[in-house]
């Protein structure tokens, strides 16, 4: 089964094409630009490039996997949009995985910090062992992360390498944005079962910036 | 007529979420989704909100749009995105959709503007609109008179509001009133009740002055304050606030210089067709005005059912048919977001 992977939870922009049997995956093509402020312009003609470079239309996919974030939310929607709608048009399921778990599962042996950056001095982050998530996805600053998850051997993501002076473990830097591959490793089961298309909620860990007025300021002063 | 081309159009650009679909100047569907009750506790819309409601209601809009049309998105020729100007975050939700419906169906994208939208639109309710013609645009965001020579092609600027728009004023001045938001239907519907002359607020920009410089353009913050300041100066007095007649002169006021600048605007460009659209054109007594005064100078007005004025899918729909039938090449799968689109952009070009 032939299947499309997006993540735009970090400044990657990432399409992925995906097959997956039986009993395993192979990955047939990737394209990944890394700009945080360029998600909407350059995700759909990344999926249409992985697309044709594979001789697949887009009729030939069983399926859509989309990383929910977490991830700076503007960015974050592209890849969720781009999901929802390629899935409703195609009429096949779409299946929702943590972003940072897909570094998580990459990342492989031992106990492994994901992080990427929140902005405003933050990152999200969860922690790992062997590729399984051991705490939920939250969102702090780096010195507080530092100071309250388990010490872990190696730090992955880009907010790993942003912060890796505060976090003081080795940085895999070649491991900084969900690769597509651990993207629809995670969602294997439910593609192979055929399970029920999601809803793909994003993950966003803040609320919005809103104030609600508290009575009104005097024009006569 | 069967050629006419089929094309779906998606709004996002602020709080409400729209499909709609066209066959030629036909309206098919028209689905909207608004998340204008989150916002009301803000007394505003607030961007992330509405980004936040755009993306859980884009697939149902989308579905309802089909099922009201009867057709699916394989019958349809082109696929129109407002793709500026409005709230960045929320206009990317659907051209993030848009590519999404674009690409998997593999149909053309237009990236089109959703000022030139709103003059499309009438041409739903009107049938082809005759050029040229002078086109108003008020609501919350938007306070803009254009000249329309050919509304595929581009649009000309002739004003535009310098500080709020004329929607935001009404927002403001019925927060100030207490009567909630958005503050348009309610001050509406409380001026019928009062009277328009009770107060002689200040219409912005139109002393000899002002108009040299700034002849088609508005201004509605002057306004908005001199309505706080007499309001709070009763209230200072410990007398009650006459709210009919408050809303009922504020909203004189604003369709007083709306429709005298838009008459004079048709007048200094000949034209003998005006226009109007956005979310104020669903006022009452804005309608009611600008056909009184359009008549004497022999103008026709031409404003489509309120429910098409504020934004929708179908107006996105209606401006792209227009581009299809005129030829104009597609937008690419590269098309950005443009929250601050020019006025002279009515398509992206590819
Ligand atoms: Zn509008």
């Amino acid at each position: 089964m032939l299947v499309l992977a997006l993540d735009t939870a970090t400044p990657a922009s990432t399409a992925a094409l995906v097959e997956v049997t039986a009993d395993g995956l192979r990955g047939i093509a990737e394209r990944r630009t890394v700009d945080p402020r360029a998600h909407g312009e350059k995700l759909a003609p990344e999926i249409a490039a992985t697309l044709a470079e594979s001789g697949v239309r887009p009729g030939d996919l069983a399926a859509i996997v989309a990383g929910i974030g977490p991830g700076p939310f503007t960015g974050l929607r592209v890849g969720l949009a781009t999901a929802v709608s390629m899935g409703q048009a195609l009429d096949i399921p779409t299946y929702g995985v943590c972003s940072l778990d897909a570094l998580g599962r990459a990342a492989g042996p031992g106990r492994v910090l994901v992080a990427t950056d929140a902005r405003r001095r933050e990152v999200y982050y969860a922690t790992y062992m062997d590729g399984v998530r051991v705490t939920d996805p939250d969102v702090a600053r780096p010195a507080d992360v530092a100071s309250t998850v388990e010490k872990p051997e190696r730090v992955v993501g880009e907010g790993g390498l942003k912060y890796g002076d505060v976090f003081g473990v080795p940085v895999e830097d070649h491991l900084l944005y969900p690769p597509g591959a651990a993207l629809v490793a995670l969602a294997a089961e439910r593609i192979r079962a055929a399970a029920p298309s999601e809803p793909l909620t994003p993950l966003y860990l803040r609320r919005p910036d809103a104030v609600e007025p508290t009575g009104r300021k005097s024009v006569l002063t | 007529m069967p050629d006419e081309p089929l094309v779906l159009g998606i709004e996002t650009s602020c709080d409400e979420t729209g499909v709609g679909i066209v066959r030629g100047h036909t309206l098919l569907a028209d689905a909207l989704a608004s998340s204008v009750d989150q916002h009301a506790r803000f007394g505003g819309v607030v961007p992330e909100v509405a980004s936040r409601a755009h993306l859980e209601a884009i697939v149902p809009t989308m579905r309802r749009a089909l099922d009201e049309a009867k057709v699916t998105l394989a019958d349809i020729d082109a696929i129109a995105v407002t793709s500026g100007p409005g709230l960045a975050g929320a206009l990317l939700v659907g051209v993030a959709a848009a590519k999404g419906y674009a690409l998997a169906a593999d149909k053309p994208i237009y990236g089109v503007n959703h000022l030139a939208a709103h003059v499309a639109v009438d041409t739903l309710e009107h049938g082809p609109l005759p050029e040229p013609a002078v086109a108003m645009l008020v609501s919350g965001g938007h306070s803009s008179l254009l000249l329309v020579d050919d509304l595929t092609a581009g649009v000309t600027p002739l004003g535009a509001t310098i500080d709020d728009a004329a929607g935001e004023a009404f927002d403001k001045v019925a927060r100030l009133l207490g009567l909630g938001f958005p503050g348009g239907p309610v001050i509406d519907r409380r001026a019928r009740e009062g009277d328009p002359a009770a107060i002689a607020f200040p219409r912005g920009l139109t002393a000899p002055k002002d108009l040299a410089a700034h002849r088609f353009d508005f201004s509605f913050s002057g306004l908005k304050t001199a309505v706080a300041r007499w309001v709070e100066a009763r209230e200072r007095d410990g007398e009650p606030v006459p709210v009919a007649d408050v809303s009922a002169s504020f909203q004189e006021a604003v369709c007083d210089v709306l429709t005298a600048k838009a008459i004079q605007a048709c007048l200094a460009h000949g034209v003998r067709t005006l226009v109007i659209g956005g979310g104020v054109a669903a006022n009452s007594r804005l309608r009611v005005l600008a056909g009184q005064r359009a008549e004497k100078h022999g103008i026709s007005v031409r404003v489509p059912r309120p429910q098409l004025c504020t934004d929708n899918g179908a107006m996105v729909a209606a401006l792209g048919s227009s581009l299809v039938a005129a030829g104009v090449a597609p937008s690419r799968l590269d098309l950005p977001a443009d929250s601050s689109m020019a006025l002279t952009t009515v398509s992206v070009a590819g």
